[in-house]
C-alpha cells in the first residue's frame, strides 16, 4: 500500500522561495565529501585485534563478554540463563540456531529442565509479544557488531521480532566473530549496499549497545530502565 | 507545554535561578562532569577530531542548501513504504492533523518519547484536550510531568534541576512509592509503571534525531531504550520532525549520530540507535500497523536563506549548554524557553520572536567556548552577536543598561581572538562599574550576576582565563 503526502507543495516551494531559487525535484548528485575522517579508525585491524577492541569496550558498557567456538556454544548459553536465573527463554525463529548446534539446549534440555522456551512465530500474532514480555531471557543474533562501540545490529523481520532483545527481564546477544567491523561506518556502508541491491530495508533495524541505562536523576547512573536490566554478548568463532 | 515556559520575566527568572543552590550545584558538577566525558571521546581520543566537526558541518550545510530536494525524496520513500506524510508549516496545521490521526483511530492512551519539537508545538495540551492521557516515557521527561509539568532544563537531561529527594516525594505523592531515593529504586518503579503504559497504549508519539532521504528511514537515539518501546508496541506511531533533520543517506546518518552521542553523553554510541522504516512488514508481529510522519516548519523556513540559517544544522547534542558559563549560573530555566543556553539564546527568538526573548541573545559573554565544541561548527557566538545587532539596530529594542554591555562586549567580540582584543577595550564601557579588579554592579543580565559574585574586570585577567582558573580550582561555585 502507498501512504499519502499532504501539503508538499507549499511546503517546499517556500524553502526553495527561502533559499532564493527554483525548487530542486530532480535527483542531485552525493557530494564528495572534503572529509573522511571515520574510514580511519581501526583501519586495517584483524578481527582478532578487533575482538579485543570489543572486549575491552564492553567493560564500559555494563556488558559481560564471552568467547567459545561451535563445539562449546551450547554449554556457555546453558550456563548464561542459569545465571541469570533460567526461563522462561524467548528466541527469534532463525535456522542459524540449529546450524550452530543449539537445537537439543532449545529443544530437549532446556524442557527437562523445566525451562519454558519459545520461538517467534508470527502466526501465533500477539502471543509473541504477551510471551516476550514474560520471559527472562531474550536471545538474539548480531548482523553486524561495532568493535569501537561494543554495539550488536539487528534487523528485524516476522521471525525476528523487535521485542525480543527490550521485553525479557535480560538479554543474550550471539556474535559470530565474522560480524565484526571496525564501527558504525561499516554497518552503514552495507545497510546501503542492502538497499542499493534489493531496495528493501528491514523495518527495524537495532543498534543496542549494553542494557538499558539512564542517568537522568543527578546524572547517576542506573543501569535496566525499560529494556533489560542485563546484557551478555556470546561471540562465536565462527571463522 | 510551548516553546515558552514560565510566566515570569527573564530578569525575575535570572533571579530566581541564581538562588536555586541546589540546581546551581547540579548544573555546575553537570557541567564538569558531561564537559569531562565529552572530551575524552572526541579531542581527547580522536587526533583528527577537525575533521570529523567538518565533516558534520559539510555535511548539514549540504542538506540545508538542498532541503526541498531531500525533504521531496523523504516523503516519496516514506510514502512507497505505506507511510503518510504531512507537511506542516505552522504548529497549528501539525496539531490539526494529528488531532484527526487521534480521532480516527480513536486513540486514549498515548506514550511518548523525547521530542523537542513535540514540546515546541505544544502537541500535549491539544492531546490532553482530546481527553487522551498522554504519559512521557524517557525517565527525566516522565519525572518532570509527574511533578504537575515542571519545564524541562536541560535538552538531554531535562531534570537536571531536581535532585533524588524532590523525585521520590514527587513519586510518593503521583505513585503512591514507599521506597527510598536510591535511584536505582526510582528508575524501577518508572520501569513498572510505564511497562504498563507501553503495553496498553494505542498510539506511539516519537520524534526524530535524522531522517534518511534515500531510504525513507528516521532513527532515534536514546539510552533508556523507552524510543523502541513505543514504536515496537501501540498499532499507530506518529513520528514529528523538524524539517531540517535530515541527511541524504545512511552513511551521513552515521557521522552525525556519533557525533551526537559522543557530545551529547560522552558515550561513543549511545545503548539504543533504532532506524526505523515505514510501518511493519505484512507479517511482522511488532512495530505500528499504521505509520504517520509530521514534518514541522513552524519558523524554521524564514530561518533559512539569512544570516542565521547556520543555526539550522543543530543536531541538539547540547554540548553548547554544557561549556557556557551563562547557563552554569543562571540554570535552563532563566532562558524562558524549552531550548537554554547558547543554541536556546540563538534559536528562541528565532522561533519566538524578539518582543518575547529580546534579552536571550545577551545571556552569554560571548566567550566563543560554545562555538568551539559545537560539532557541526555553528558560529553560536558570531550569531548571538548578531542578534544584539539586529535588537539594536534593526529593531531599537534594547534597553540603555543592554546598549551600554553590548558597548562593552560586543564591540570585537565575534571571534575568539576579536573578544580578546576586545576585552582590552571594554573598561573604558565598564569604567562605571569596576571597583578595584572586579565589576561589582555590572549593567544589563551581569547585575544579577554580580549580585551575588563580582564579576572580572577584562583588564587584569581576561574571562575565559578567570573562568580556567576557576574551574580548576572551586568545581562547585
Amino acid at each position: 500500500m502507498i501512504g499519502t503526502i499532504h501539503n508538499r507543495d507549499k511546503f517546499l516551494n517556500q524553502i526553495a522561495s527561502r533559499l532564493n531559487r527554483p525548487r530542486i525535484s530532480a535527483p542531485i548528485e552525493r557530494p564528495e565529501w572534503k572529509f573522511q575522517p571515520q574510514y580511519d579508525v581501526y583501519k586495517d585491524a584483524t578481527q582478532d585485534e578487533l575482538l579485543e577492541i570489543l572486549t575491552e569496550h564492553c567493560k564500559k558498557i555494563h556488558t559481560k563478554i564471552l568467547t567459545t567456538d561451535l563445539q562449546g556454544l551450547a554449554a556457555v548459553v546453558h550456563d548464561v540463563v542459569a545465571d541469570y536465573g533460567g526461563g522462561p527463554v524467548v528466541t527469534w525463529k532463525d535456522e542459524r540456531f540449529a546450524q550452530w548446534g543449539l537445537d537439543s539446549l532449545i529443544k530437549q534440555q532446556w524442557p527437562s529442565e523445566n525451562i519454558d522456551v519459545f520461538e517467534w512465530d508470527y502466526t501465533l500474532g500477539d502471543e509473541n509479544i504477551h510471551k516476550a514480555e514474560k520471559a527472562n531471557v531474550g536471545i538474539t543474533i548480531s548482523e553486524i557488531t561495532l568493535a569501537e562501540s561494543g554495539t550488536v545490529v539487528l534487523f528485524s523481520d516476522k521471525d525476528k521480532g523487535r521485542t525480543v532483545s527490550f521485553l525479557p527481564a535480560t538479554s543474550i546477544m550471539l556474535i559470530p566473530k565474522s560480524t565484526l567491523v571496525p564501527r558504525m561506518t561499516q554497518a552503514a556502508v552495507k545497510m546501503r549496499e542492502i538497499y542499493q541491491k534489493t531496495g528493501h530495508v528491514a523495518s527495524c533495524i537495532n543498534f543496542i549497545t549494553g542494557p538499558s541505562n539512564s542517568a537522568d536523576i543527578e546524572l547517576n547512573l542506573v543501569v535496566g530502565v525499560h529494556g533489560p536490566i542485563k546484557a551478555t554478548y556470546i561471540v562465536i568463532n565462527d571463522l | 507545554m510551548s516553546m515558552k515556559i514560565g510566566t515570569e520575566q527573564f530578569k525575575e527568572r535570572v533571579d530566581s535561578g541564581i538562588h536555586d543552590d541546589f540546581m546551581r550545584g547540579a548544573v555546575a558538577g553537570a557541567q564538569d562532569g558531561m564537559s569531562l566525558k565529552r572530551k575524552a571521546v572526541t579531542t581527547d581520543e580522536m587526533s583528527n577530531w577537525e575533521d570529523w566537526r567538518n565533516h558534520g558541518e559539510e555535511i548539514r550545510q549540504h542538506v540545508l542548501e538542498y532541503l526541498d530536494y531531500y525533504l521531496e525524496q523523504l516523503s516519496e520513500n516514506v510514502a512507497k513504504r505505506g507511510g503518510h506524510v504531512f507537511f506542516a508549516q505552522t504548529k497549528e496545521e501539525a496539531n490539526e492533523y494529528i488531532r484527526s490521526v487521534v480521532q480516527k483511530k480513536n486513540a486514549k492512551k498515548i506514550v511518548k518519547s523525547k521530542s523537542m519539537v513535540t514540546e515546541e508545538i505544544s502537541l500535549n495540551a491539544m492531546l490532553q484536550e482530546e481527553g487522551c492521557e498522554v504519559v512521557e516515557t524517557d525517565l527525566g521527561e516522565y519525572i518532570l510531568q509527574l511533578d504537575d509539568h515542571d519545564p524541562p532544563s536541560h535538552i538531554v537531561v531535562p531534570a537536571l534541576h531536581k535532585n533524588k529527594e524532590q523525585i521520590r516525594e514527587v513519586f510518593e505523592k503521583k505513585l503512591a512509592y514507599t521506597k527510598t531515593s536510591k535511584p536505582e529504586e526510582l528508575a524501577y518503579q518508572a520501569r513498572v509503571t510505564l511497562r504498563e503504559k507501553f503495553l496498553e497504549a494505542d498510539l506511539g508519539i516519537t520524534g526524530c534525531n535524522f531522517a534518511v532521504a534515500e531510504t525513507g528511514s528516521f532513527s532515534l537515539v536514546t539510552n533508556e531504550g523507552n524510543a523502541d518501546l513505543v514504536t515496537a508496541l501501540p498499532k499507530t506511531q506518529i513520528t514529528v520532525m523538524g524539517m531540517e533533520r535530515i541527511v541524504p543517506t545512511f552513511e551521513e546518518m552515521e557521522i552525525l549520530v556519533s557525533l551526537l552521542t559522543r557530545n551529547a553523553v560522552g558515550q561513543k554510541l549511545t545503548s539504543y540507535i533504532t532506524v526505523l522504516t515505514g510501518p511493519r512488514e505484512e507479517l511482522d508481529v511488532d512495530g505500528p500497523e499504521e505509520f504517520h510522519l509530521v514534518i514541522v516548519d513552524n519558523g524554521r523556513s524564514t530561518i533559512l536563506g539569512g544570516e542565521f540559517q547556520s543555526v539550522l544544522q543543530c543536531i541538539r547534542c547540547g554540548a553548547c549548554i554544557n561549556v557556557c558559563p551563562v547557563y552554569r549560573h543562571i540554570g535552563g530555566h532563566s532562558y524562558g524557553s524549552i531550548y537554554p543556553g547558547p543554541i536556546g539564546a540563538v534559536l528562541t527568538p528565532l522561533l519566538g520572536g524578539y518582543d518575547e526573548y529580546k534579552e536571550l541573545p545577551y545571556a552569554s559573554t560571548l566567550c566563543g567556548a560554545c562555538t568551539e565544541v559545537c560539532p557541526v561548527k555553528i558560529p553560536l557566538h558570531n550569531l548571538l552577536h548578531k542578534h544584539r545587532e539586529v535588537i539594536v539596530e534593526k529593531e531599537g529594542k534594547a534597553p540603555v543598561s543592554e546598549k551600554l554591555l553590548m558597548k562593552a562586549f560586543g564591540l570585537g567580540a565575534a571571534s575568539p581572538t576579536l573578544y580578546k582584543i576586545g576585552s582590552k577595550i571594554a573598561p573604558a564601557a565598564l569604567n562605571p562599574f569596576t571597583s578595584g579588579d572586579k565589576i561589582s554592579k555590572g549593567p544589563g543580565p551581569l547585575k544579577a550576576w554580580t549580585d551575588i559574585r563580582d564579576f572580572p574586570a577584562p583588564n587584569k585577567e581576561r574571562f575565559r582565563d578567570w573562568f580556567k582558573h576557576r574551574e580548576k580550582g572551586d568545581k562547585r561555585p
